[in-house]
């Protein structure tokens, strides 16, 4: 008589209550079942049961904050330590090549600290707005959370991103050469909103912005931008800002290099002039070939990168892959991106991903069969008002190699044959 | 329910009724959070010196003999006995000429365009372990120490709320302030744009040893 193929799952159904029965009976017998069960699973998982699925898992509240899974405990912000003195006035790298999204975890948001974090307490943290105003205001965190708020996703990225990669190809990290970039929901108060409610003087054409850190940090912001669309916020992707961010309240200047967008804010103070402080004189500048400074460089040039693959994340054999990236603009949105798998001769329009959002992270994707062969990867970004770009000999051509900041060159990945990514420059 | 419109409404409105009265009420906004601080508050917290021309700078003087005394205790572990620098942290001497060559040295003497920015950043951040803990006079006596230190002032400088916003620095008309960006032009060219054989690797990371871990224990790797 021939079985039907229902006929054969029913008796395997039968075994399988057959066997528990058995291990109900025996508890020793239970316990060898379960190693060689255990056993069994490893290398083909289907259709054995893992001990996981074999037992009763924790409860809620057993982690009441919760945390990633432990084989995912390697992916956290990281420094470098031969850059800097010490890790107070320094910064760490965001893990872009284990992020698969366009928000940035809040544990894994970079930092950059100019005189290492305060542990603010927010009960007694006051935000003074004062000068060319008609009505000094102090304000609480009480105060500041009754006005009337706003959430955008936009980016932030400190200048000195690619800073290292200036002169030469020098980190095999997309961590690290690419990591001082992230991007979150930020809720908070329109900075229009405050300076509505000061009354701004007819004088009044800047502002300075300070924090409550040792550093005191300060620099000074034309009004066109504090009117425009900066955010003085106190939340990040809807939790209280962490103390690393800023907690109780950060300036969000949306688009332009991560310092201005101050900490731990305590003060704005309106003014008819720039302050020139020493962020805005001795650190945030340019330093040309001819020893001529740009200062007062704000804005992020649109700039793209490769997350998948990447040094960190090599391809396992010839095959079909997607290649994966973040691409992003400080002047608005981004309109195209271009990859190509033979150092820029060709290249392919890749797909981007919603949301495509203003001064934002955007992913975009491109199907790429790998033969197997050698090949350099890299992407071409343009944003919404049509700016391309650039190669790094096109940057250094007109801004030499000292200029530490505002490095927004297309990278480029070598992929050798046995699959690993390097972190090359080529000319 | 309260709409978005509803706020607008209410700001708008009290905006107009505030503004006619802010000149009488003086101290309300349109939404009427918080308070008016006191001009205590306001003195405690307004701390800054403009760089361009020391609006800010408060009453006080220090010269350059002071300086050298605060200097050796507060600041030289760090920056060494004579603005040398020592270890990682910054140089505070020298540098002049660099701008231009391979391994520029921006630093007080050879890079900063303004000589009140140092008063400012020194009052407002240093010493590193105690920011904003020096009294005024040795604030503006270690101005004048580092001034004097890369030659910009003599030995018997003064600094105070006048002579600092006159003293010239070396580099002050190396800036612009406008950003003349973008810069640069990429044409996006899609197909051939090259023969792909022409393309050379000019440099690499791998094998250069910088990199720190990227997996495992945070990385502790020394100075290079």
């Amino acid at each position: 008589m021939t079985a039907t193929a229902g006929d054969e799952e029913s008796s395997g159904a039968v075994r399988v209550v057959g066997r528990r029965s058995l291990l109900r009976a025996s508890g020793a017998l239970a316990a060898s079942m379960l190693v060689r069960g255990g056993a069994s699973a490893e290398g083909a998982a289907p259709p054995a049961d893992h001990p996981w699925s074999q037992s009763i898992g924790a409860g809620v509240v057993d982690r009441p904050y919760g945390k990633p899974a432990d084989a995912e405990a390697g992916v956290i912000r990281r420094n470098v330590p031969w850059l800097t003195a010490g890790t107070e006035s320094s910064i760490s790298f965001s893990p872009l090549q284990d992020l698969h999204g366009i928000i940035t975890p809040n544990g894994l948001f970079f930092e950059r600290y100019h005189a290492g974090r305060p542990d603010v307490e927010a009960s007694q943290h006051r935000l003074m707005i004062h000068g060319l105003v008609e009505r000094p205001l102090i304000l609480t965190m009480k105060d500041i959370l009754r006005f009337p708020s706003t959430s955008r996703i936009h980016f932030i990225e400190c200048p000195a991103n690619g800073g290292m990669e200036w002169r030469a190809a020098q980190l095999n990290s997309l961590q690290f050469t690419h990591g001082m970039i992230s991007c979150a929901e930020w809720t908070g108060v329109k900075l229009s909103t405050l300076l509505g409610e000061v009354g701004l003087k007819k004088e009044a054409k800047w502002a300075l912005v300070e924090g409550a850190d040792g550093a005191h940090m300060t620099r000074s912001l034309p009004l066109e931008k504090c009117l425009d669309d900066c955010l003085v916020v106190y939340a990040q992707n809807s939790e209280a800002l962490r103390p690393e961010q800023g907690y109780p309240l950060r300036l969000v200047v949306p688009g332009w290099e991560g310092n201005v967008s101050i900490k731990w804010l305590r003060r704005i103070k309106v003014g008819d002039k720039p302050w020139y402080t020493r962020e805005e004189t001795s650190k945030y500048t340019d330093l040309m070939p001819d020893g001529k400074s740009r200062g007062f460089t704000w804005a992020i040039d649109a700039k793209s990168v490769i997350a998948f693959p990447c040094p960190e994340k090599p391809l396992g054999g010839p095959g079909l892959y997607e290649i994966r990236g973040l691409a992003w603009s400080g002047a608005g949105k981004v309109k195209e991106v271009h990859v190509s798998t033979d150092g820029g001769a060709n290249w392919r329009k890749a797909e981007l991903k919603e949301p495509v959002l203003s001064k934002a992270l955007t992913r975009f994707t491109l199907p790429w069969r790998w033969d197997g062969g050698p090949a350099l990867l890299e992407s071409r970004v343009i944003d919404e008002t049509g700016y391309v770009q650039p190669t790094i000999s096109q940057l250094r051509k007109i801004r030499g190699t000292n200029s530490v900041y505002h490095n927004n060159s297309i990278q480029t990945w070598q992929v050798k044959a046995d699959g690993s990514i390097f972190d090359v420059q080529t000319g | 329910m309260f709409r978005p419109a509803d706020w607008r409404g209410v700001i708008g409105a009290l905006g107009v009724l505030v503004s006619m009265s802010a000149a009488l009420a003086g101290e309300r906004g349109p939404l009427g959070y918080g308070r008016a601080p006191t001009a205590a508050e306001i003195a405690g917290w307004d701390i800054d010196a403009r760089g361009d021309d020391g609006a800010g700078l408060p009453l006080g003087k220090g010269d350059v003999a002071r300086g050298t005394d605060v200097f050796a205790e507060q600041c030289a572990a760090c920056h060494g006995t004579f603005g040398e620098g020592e270890g990682r942290f910054p140089k505070l001497v020298g540098g002049k000429g660099t701008l231009t060559g391979d391994r520029p040295e921006p630093t007080v003497g050879s890079y900063w365009p303004f000589a009140v920015t140092l008063w400012d950043y020194i009052n407002r951040a240093m010493p590193m372990p105690s920011p904003h803990t020096l009294p005024t006079d040795d604030v503006y006596a270690l101005t004048a120490y580092i001034l004097s230190l890369n030659d910009i002032v003599p030995d018997d400088f003064v600094a105070d709320k006048d002579s600092l916003p006159k003293v010239k620095m070396p580099n002050h008309d190396s800036f612009s302030w406008t950003d003349p960006r973008p810069d640069t032009v990429n044409k996006p060219c899609m197909s051939n744009c090259f023969d792909p054989k022409a393309i050379q690797i000019v440099s690499t990371a791998e094998g250069k040893n910088l990199t720190p871990r990227t997996t495992g224990p945070l990385d502790d790797m020394q100075p290079k």
